[in-house]
This record gives structure tokens, sequence and C-alpha cells, in this order.
């Protein structure tokens, strides 16, 4: 392994604990900034002494350890400052902090559920809670955060500067919430991972590279969430509807470069690690209370992918478990997948009928620039042989394409219309 | 840390007059019963009820002069209607408070931290 390989190796473990330190720091020293320049600091360090010396056998400690040591002499700084009101703080501060590390050994406690609850936090913007949650957690560089999302950097440091100044100024607590509150404070965390994966997921702008380490993060990031709360079926279902999804990404597309529906993917692309780990995060889903909507979700995933072939997708059951997630989480875009199981189940008429109630509705206002909506229209006009009025909804969903590989689908299903 | 609970309700002028007055007495009730909770918890600092925005008064500069003239800041379709200043550990506790207030349910609570380092 050359000097470059060991470095990216070294990088790649320093990040991986970065989360992990970074949660601690803030737990002891109650100060976001303090804690990551810290943290930085002894990032550097590492990376100078670890390539002679080898990597420690308790990374994290290590980082740790260099960590407090560069906190306390920061805050030791500050109390030199010309500025008495502040030096006296600074003092008191640094006495306080003295004797609270003094009292903790080399361990790392795992404070990251306080960090992610802090980070996911209502009142903070939700573009705010994805940058801070990747950049903290993720242990991300501000730098890789904005490339992701298509930011200036200076766009993004000034969106974490604004998020890590309404913690301290509103005093937003850095706790884990009671557990009465958990159900609607995880809501907003299982959001922001699903929101980081999708990204990586279904965006297409940004990067090949860049959009991978989103789906790799936010699938971490999953796995950490599910063993720290594992009696919460919606963490581990989440994991499961993410390596569900990330299992098939290399099915997606065809060689053609057009999107592959689904059902006929070619299982042999599809990743069989991902595909065992998903179905047993989906049975830990299952063996907790209660029953959410990632459940459902991974469930449609799910029996999507265990049928033996594409022909035998057993559409019934999906249909049934859109219906329950209607019935949890009801939206125009549920509603559309909904139709495309029953139109799959019972026939293109059943499912144009689904679509059809939602047209008169207050949805029907998104629906017209809601791209799906017409290719889902569109598909079960063709499959019920009204070609004209497929024809037409091909055309308006090719016009309201984003992606070149779902273009080239629609074309290609288009002129096989003959029209 | 003192949090600042201002409140922004529907005008009811619109309303037919008894429907009126029923919702302001028993906002009013429900305000006295929060209030107490409040008092008894100790969180309590002081709380305002704000006269309609009719008898509100602006002034802005104008050049070198200062302009009076009647209204309220902006014309907006729910108006300040008071303001409650209470003394919380953190923005939990006082968004807490805040969902416990009766206004929630017909109007905007905007809770805002005093200004300053965090003591």
């Amino acid at each position: 392994m050359g000097l470059d390989g060991s470095r990216e190796a070294l990088e790649a473990i320093v990040r991986g604990e970065a989360g992990l330190v970074l949660a601690s720091l803030i737990a002891s020293f109650g100060d976001f900034d303090l804690a990551e320049d810290a943290l930085q600091d002894a990032v550097a360090a590492a990376l100078e002494r670890w390539p002679q010396g080898g990597v420690p056998q308790r990374p994290a400690a290590w980082l740790t350890v260099a960590a407090r040591r560069r906190a306390l002499d920061r805050l030791r700084q500050r109390t030199m400052r010309a500025d008495k009101a502040e030096a006296l703080r600074a003092s008191e501060e640094l006495r306080r902090t003295e004797i609270a590390t003094q009292e903790v050994d080399d361990s790392v406690t795992d404070e990251r559920l306080r960090l992610v609850f802090t980070c996911c936090h209502p009142a903070l913007s939700p573009e705010a809670r994805v940058a801070l949650t990747l950049r903290t957690l993720g242990g991300l560089s501000t730098e890789a955060v904005a490339r992701a999302f298509l930011l200036p950097v200076a766009t993004l440091a000034k969106r974490l500067e604004r998020a890590k100044r309404k913690i301290r100024d509103a005093r937003i607590p850095y706790r884990v919430p009671p557990e009465s509150e958990w159900a609607r404070r995880l809501d907003s965390v299982l959001a922001v991972l699903y929101l980081i994966f999708n990204e990586g997921y279904s965006a297409t702008e940004a990067e090949p590279a860049v959009r991978r380490s989103l789906c790799e993060e936010a699938i971490r990031l999953a796995r950490v969430l599910a063993a720290l709360l594992p009696r919460e079926g919606e963490a581990h279902a989440l994991l499961a509807l993410m390596l569900l999804h990330d299992a098939r990404r290399e099915a997606r597309f065809g060689d053609d470069g057009a999107s592959v529906p689904l059902d006929e993917q070619d299982r042999l692309r599809w990743r069989c690690d991902e595909l065992f780990e998903g179905l047993a995060a989906l049975r830990a889903a299952a063996s907790c209370p209660g029953r959410g909507a990632y459940q459902v979700q991974a469930a449609i995933a799910a029996a999507h992918v265990v049928a033996p072939s594409g022909a035998d997708t057993p559409w019934h059951t999906i249909a049934a478990l859109y219906a329950e997630l209607e019935a949890l989480a009801s939206s125009p875009v549920v509603r559309v997948n909904r139709a495309v199981a029953e139109g799959r189940a019972r026939g293109p008429e059943a499912g144009l009928a689904l679509l059809a109630a939602l047209e008169g509705g207050d949805a029907a206002r998104l629906l017209a620039d809601y791209q799906p909506y017409h290719a889902t229209r569109a598909d079960l006009l063709r499959r019920a042989g009204r070609s004209e009025e497929a024809a037409a909804a091909y055309r308006t969903a090719l016009d309201l394409c984003r992606g070149e590989p779902e273009r080239r689908f629609l074309a290609g299903r288009l002129a096989g219309l003959g029209i | 840390m003192q949090y600042a609970l201002l409140f922004y309700n529907p005008p009811l002028e619109s309303q037919p007059a008894p429907a009126r007055e029923a919702v302001v007495a028993e906002m009013l009730a429900e305000m006295r019963a929060w209030h107490e909770e409040l008092e008894r918890a100790g969180v309590f600092r002081t709380m305002l009820r704000l006269a309609s925005v009719q008898a509100a008064t602006s002034l802005r500069r104008n050049g070198d002069d200062v302009l009076v003239s009647d209204g309220p800041f902006a014309e907006t379709k729910e108006i300040l209607g008071g303001l409650a200043l209470l003394e919380c550990a953190d923005l939990d506790e006082a968004l807490a408070w805040a969902k416990r207030c009766p206004l929630v349910r017909i109007g905007t609570v905007e809770v805002r931290p005093e200004f300053g380092p965090p003591r």
C-alpha cells in the first residue's frame, strides 16, 4: 500500500470516528465550534503521526484525548484575553472543564444520539438539519457537503454558521429528548437521513462519486441509529428501505443508459449482501412494537426483491401495502405508486380510476408538474390499449423529465407505440 | 434565560359580534388558566395583552424628520395581540409552555430568546 493509499485509509478511519468523537467533545465542552476546532487539530495531528507510529488500537480514544487537550489549550488562551469579563468567564469554564475531564478516563462515551437529535431539532430549518448532520455526524468536510448539494462553499458555510448560532442563541439543548417526544423528534431525524440518501440515489446533477458517498453516509448513519435505538422499529425500517434500494443500484440503468423498471431489472446485478442485511433489518423492525410508514415502504421493497423473478412480482400484496401506506401517510406520490401496483394487480383501468380520484382534489395543481404522475398515466393507458392518449401522456412526461435515463426510457416507450 | 412569546392572532373584527365575544371570552378564561400554570411552575415573568391594532401608531424616519402615522408596523393577516415573558432553562422548555398556550389554536406563537451571550 503506497503512501497515498495509506493516507486514504487513515482518512477513512478518522472520518468513521469523527462523529463519535465530536459528539463526546460537545458533551464535555458544550460548544460546537470549540469542539470542531479541537477535533480538526487532533485529526491533523493523527494524519501526521499515525503513518509513522501506526494506527492506535482505539483511534476514537486517541482522537478524543488529543482533542480534549487542544480544547483546554484554547480555553486557556481565552482566559488571557484583555477583556476582563470574557477572561473571567473563560477562566471559570476552564476550571469546570478541567475538573470534569479529569474524572473521565480515555474511554469515549457514545453521545451520538444527543448530537443527532440536536442537529435534527425542529427549530432548525430542514436544510440546516441536513447540512449539520452531514458535517458533524458524517464527518464530511464543508466542501464535500457543498459539492453534494451543488452549492457554493461559502453558502453552505454560512448555513452551518447560522444553524450553530441558532443552537447557541436560542439555547437548543444538547440532549436526547424524553421518550414521550421520540415519536415526533425521531421523525425529523429519519427524514433527514432519508433525504440525504435520496439526494445521493435519485439526484442526477452532482458527480456520481459524490452522490455515492451520500448514500453510503446515509446508510452508515442509519446503521448507527438502529444500533443506538434497537427498540425503535422505524429506525430499523429506514435502514432496511435504504439497503433494499441501494442493493439494486447497478441494475437501475440499461446498457443504453435508459432507466429500467424494477420488475424488468437484471437480478444478477443486485447486491446480495445488502439485500440480506436489508431483509434482516426489516425483520428487526417487525419485531418492534408498532408499524410505521418506513416499515410499510420497506415491506414493499422486500416484496419486490424476494420474488423469484420480475414476472412473479406479487402485485396484489404490493397494492395492499400501498393502500396501508396511504392510510398512514397519504400523498399524491403514494397514490401514484399505488396506481401502478393496482394497475398490475387488477388491470390498467383500476389504476386509472385511482389516478382519476386524485385529479379532482387539492393535489390537482401539483400533479400538473409531477412527472411520475404523467409517466404512470401513460403506462396505464398504454396497457389499456388507449394508444393516442398514452402517446399524449408520454409527451407530457418527457417535457417534465429532468434525468437522461428516465428520458431515454420514456422515449423508448413512446416510440414503441408507433404513433 | 428569558424567552418572549409573541401572540399573533387573526383579527376577530370580521366575525359577527356574538361569535366574536364568545371566542374572546373563551380565550381569556383559558389564558388565565395558562397564566396560573406558569406562575405555579415559577417560569412566569410578565404578560401583556395589547389593544386592537386599530389603536396602534407607527413612527418612521422621513429624511431628517420622524413621520407619525396611524396603524401598525405592517398590515398583516395575523396581528400582534400580546406577549408573555418566561424564564426557561432552554428552548425545549419554552416550546413546551408555548404549546400549552391556548392561542396556538387560533393563531401563531413566536418564541424568541432574549438578546445576549448565554449565561
